[in-house]
């Protein structure tokens, strides 16, 4: 049964005269842990259900292991789906809530016996057969789901939120779990999430959605470091967005000068198509970036930035600081170091960055 | 509380509880069961009983035949006619039964029109109205509605991803329905079947307009009325009924507790829609409902506008005079409604909402015994409250009064509040409950005590919620006969009720009946739709325990 290889062409869906899904293209891999990651209304969700069959895209076609499923009914596409309530059935038992789809396939008694047993200790749950759902905490219903949905070896997982219900401790306890069981079954699953914690640590792949369109994809990794606009770089931990324009372009580089005065040489980004002398461009830097310098020391204009403390927060491992400069508030997250005195309020700053850690963007978005 | 708990004493479980201790003791002093085990002896008695419970549950049954299907049909599809649909579902409510059994007479009964039409073609006549058949028919056709409404919010309330999930894992169509849909709206609907239940065999009105008298309730009214107030038997047959009522109540209360749980986070949305033939099937299904549930309305009105109708399929004369009788000779009928009613909802709003506030909002001991007490009118017939009263307000001056209560109007007005006080209660309490606690302490942080709170905050959130359950307390006060016909004192002191129930004794009074009829049904569609208005798509939710 295990295949389960995705691919979404051209696909799109209208609610009224809204498109929720805007043209969308993707090729999801077998054995992948792959992430729809986007803000609320984002229509991350509406994707995962048009591959679960629940809502029929207007537009495009999806594939499922080279197949167009458009017209395959939820009930025969073999795709198993974790929903965020869970969608436990208050009126079956546990075991009947796992033995449920096993029922429907008329998988012998025996098997599904020994099935929803292995199910069941798979997810750590032995010996809750009998109990109802209301009678579990939320995150044993979890595993419920998980197990119910395990059991009939789906060809793709697709995960709705699944962590979102449970409390911070429970939540990084089952992300691991979670991730552990499918790279364990090499099962293709496709996550759903807004939070780009949960996004970075599980997945292989990660699409970032805004607005009905895939803004960028890749590995967390290349999302994180080399964000596409300053959405992805603002939704994907924190960034401070400089503005600059380009001086010079050259065969393999490109030099640019901050607002402020502070001249940087970058590496030709792979993001911006086309660049020429003048342009008005972003800078993203990650607060973890900034190295805060001490003005005592006599530096060039040209290799930092000048600016105030506006607040600090110590947080054990690092500070970190607001910075008042180029009229924005800029975030700094600094190592704190033992015996090193901290800046205060009102300290006069300078700062600077590597160019290794700068991400080009192109023209600024609208956000 | 302490003033609560001593009307709620004086005026429910007092009388209630003298009505039980009357038939379990003989004399008043010594306990014993030989009056109950005289009611089982006795043919009439027993035979009472069974047609009671018979002509309940078929009352339940043939209700649920009609609105099963209509509640899947609303709950779950999208298609032209459904506001209509969903109106002629609730006409049955704004009829009361019995002038709807006057109504069906003219039309169904032995000199009917449809007999009469029957008998000109086919030379048959079919005995629609005759005995058990008649009030089975007419409580039918008047309860379905709250089989309906119970269902279709169960249905509602099913989170969608519960189905989804099913589907997900294989599962769809009737298979779909039966695993799954089925078992979770069930308990909603048992809800509603039993609550159809406690009303039908409490039906005082329907059985007596019909003149079908081997039921439980009308036994209890004739024992008391014709051979006395001192007449055991009649005692006994109102402690059957409660307890009849009250294990109906206590079995749909647990049913609709457990119904609670499959309304978790999103409604289920409408799933389809209707078109072709399976369109023209359903229109077909809403024209008959509709007409066979106007037919009540349509007779009522005419007879309202008639003079003379009697062995003709249409009235031969019409007049207005009917109006003119009660509206302008003796207008007392309407005028008294309209003052015990609005009274009696009124009382019911400031009792409802401040027995919630103390379930709510306070750790006042005896909290259970409060809400037991306030809920226990579902489960007391109006017969037998009323028969409590009599017993118990008689042949004494009551304080600050001046005569004995009974022979008061304003027995009435607390008669009616005490049948209809779980009403408010329930609306209250709901409406209390979505107001979160800490919106109140956050007023009293900014400095208004607990009167100011209670008047800037929390009147204005539950304000639609408490109007609403006194709408509710209203509509149903208007029409309600068995404790009206035994407790009005004096017939100038009658309310519309008990002017149709005297109207309808003699055949030439008839047409005044209707238009009283037509008055009551006007009354309570107005309260009716102002209900809609507030409560909006939950409207089925305030007829449910």
């Amino acid at each position: 049964m295990q295949a389960g290889e995705i691919e979404l062409e051209k696909i799109g869906k209208r609610y009224g005269e809204q498109w929720v899904v805007r043209n969308i293209d993707l090729h999801i891999q077998r054995g992948e842990f792959f992430t729809f990651l986007g803000p609320s209304g984002c229509g991350k969700t509406t994707l995962l259900r048009m591959i679960a069959g629940f809502v029929e895209p207007d537009a495009g076609l999806v594939r499922l292991d080279g197949q167009v499923v458009n017209q395959v009914p939820p009930w025969r596409r073999d795709i198993g789906m974790v929903f965020q309530s869970y969608a436990l059935w208050p009126h079956l038992t546990v075991f009947e809530n796992v033995a449920f789809g096993l029922r429907e396939r008329k998988v012998a008694r025996a098997e599904i016996n020994q099935r929803v047993t292995d199910a069941l200790k798979q997810v750590e749950l032995q010996g809750t057969d009998a109990r109802r759902p209301s009678q579990l905490s939320g995150g044993q219903q979890q595993r419920v789901a998980l197990a119910r949905t395990l059991v009939i070896q789906p060809r793709v997982l697709l995960l709705d939120e699944p962590l979102s219900n449970l409390d911070a401790r429970l939540r990084i306890e089952m992300r691991l779990e979670l991730l552990k069981l499918q790279r364990d079954l090499g099962l293709t699953t496709i996550y759903v999430t807004h939070d780009q914690e949960e996004a970075l640590a599980m997945s292989t792949q990660i699409a970032v959605i805004d607005r009905g369109r895939v803004i960028q994809q890749g590995k967390p990794r290349e999302i994180y470091e080399t964000p596409a606009d300053d959405f992805v770089a603002a939704f994907i931990g924190q960034s401070n967005l400089l503005p600059a324009r380009i001086d010079r372009v050259l065969s393999e580089s490109v030099v640019v000068t901050v607002e402020g005065g502070m001249e940087l040489t970058l590496g030709l980004p792979m993001t911006v198509k086309t660049i020429a002398t003048g342009d008005a461009v972003m800078l993203s830097v990650r607060p973890e970036a900034i190295e805060l310098i001490d003005t005592s020391v006599q530096s060039d204009r040209k290799s930092r930035i000048e600016g105030t403390i506006a607040a600090s927060a110590y947080q054990g491992a690092f500070v970190e600081y607001e910075i008042a400069a180029l009229g924005k508030s800029l975030k700094a997250r600094v190592a704190s170091q033992r015996g090193k005195p901290l800046f205060e309020r009102g300290d006069e700053i300078a700062f600077s960055f590597a160019a290794a850690d700068v991400t080009l963007i192109a023209a600024q978005q609208k956000s | 509380m302490a003033v609560l708990l001593a009307i709620l004493t004086a005026f429910i479980l007092y009388p209630v509880l003298s009505v039980l201790w009357i038939s379990l003791s003989d004399d008043g002093s010594n306990p014993t069961l030989v009056h109950f085990a005289n009611f089982f002896r006795r043919p009439l008695f027993r035979e009472a009983l069974w047609n009671t419970l018979w002509s309940g549950a078929l009352v339940v049954l043939f209700s649920a035949v009609l609105a099963l299907p209509l509640a899947y049909v609303l709950a779950r599809y999208e298609f032209r006619g459904k506001l209509l649909l969903q109106t002629a579902a609730t006409l049955p409510l704004v009829i009361p039964p019995f002038v709807g059994a006057v109504a069906l007479q003219l039309i169904l009964g032995r000199s009917g029109m449809v007999n009469l039409l029957l008998m000109d073609w086919f030379e048959i006549s079919i005995p629609f109205m005759e005995g058990l058949a008649g009030v089975v028919l007419v409580q039918t056709l008047h309860f379905f509605p709250f089989i309906l409404l119970n269902t279709v919010v169960s249905l509602a309330n099913i989170d969608s991803s519960l189905e989804e999930a099913a589907k997900n894992l294989g599962c769809h169509g009737f298979r779909l329905f039966r695993r799954v849909t089925l078992p979770l709206m069930l308990p909603g609907f048992i809800a509603g079947s039993l609550l159809t239940f406690i009303r039908a065999i409490d039906d005082l009105g329907t059985p007596l307009m019909l003149n079908y008298k081997n039921l439980l309730a009308p036994q209890a009214y004739l024992r008391i009325t014709t051979i006395g107030m001192d007449d055991v038997d009649g005692y006994v047959v109102c402690v059957v009924l409660v307890v009849l009522s009250l294990a109906a109540l206590l079995a749909a209360r647990k049913y609709l507790s457990l119904a609670e749980y499959a309304s978790l986070q999103r409604a289920a949305p409408v799933t389809g829609t209707l078109h072709g033939s399976t369109l023209a099937i359903v229109w077909l299904v809403i024209a008959l409902i509709l007409a066979v549930s106007l037919l009540p309305h349509i007779g009522i009105a005419l007879l309202s506008f008639s003079k003379i109708w009697s062995f003709t399929l249409l009235p031969t004369t019409y007049t207005l005079g009917n109006y003119e009788e009660i509206l302008f000779r003796v207008p007392h009928f309407v005028i008294n409604t309209l003052v015990y009613t609005l009274l009696a909802a009124a009382l019911d709003i400031v009792l409802g909402a401040t027995i919630a506030f103390l379930l709510l909002r306070t750790r006042v001991p005896g909290k259970n015994l409060l809400d037991a007490v306030a809920t226990l009118p579902l489960a007391i017939p109006g017969v037998v409250l009323a028969v409590g009263y009599l017993r118990v307000f008689h042949g004494w001056d009551f304080p600050g009064l001046g005569a004995p209560l009974t022979s008061s109007w304003l027995i009435l007005v607390v008669a009616y509040s005490m049948r209809r006080l779980p009403y408010t209660v329930r609306a209250s309490y709901a409406a209390l409950q979505q107001v979160h606690v800490s919106l109140e302490e956050s007023a009293q942080n900014l400095g208004a005590n607990r009167l100011r709170t209670f008047i800037r905050i929390t009147l204005p959130m539950i304000g639609s919620g408490l109007v609403a359950g006194g709408l509710i307390a209203f509509i149903t006060s208007c029409v309600e006969l068995a404790s009206t016909i035994m407790l009005v004192p004096r017939i100038e002191l009658g309310p519309i009720a008990y002017g149709i129930y005297l109207y309808m004794q003699s055949p030439l009074g008839r047409g005044a009946g209707a238009a009283l009829g037509v008055v009551a049904i006007l009354l309570v569609s107005l309260g009716t739709y102002l209900t809609h208005r507030i409560f909006g798509a939950r409207a089925g939710s305030a007829f449910r325990v």
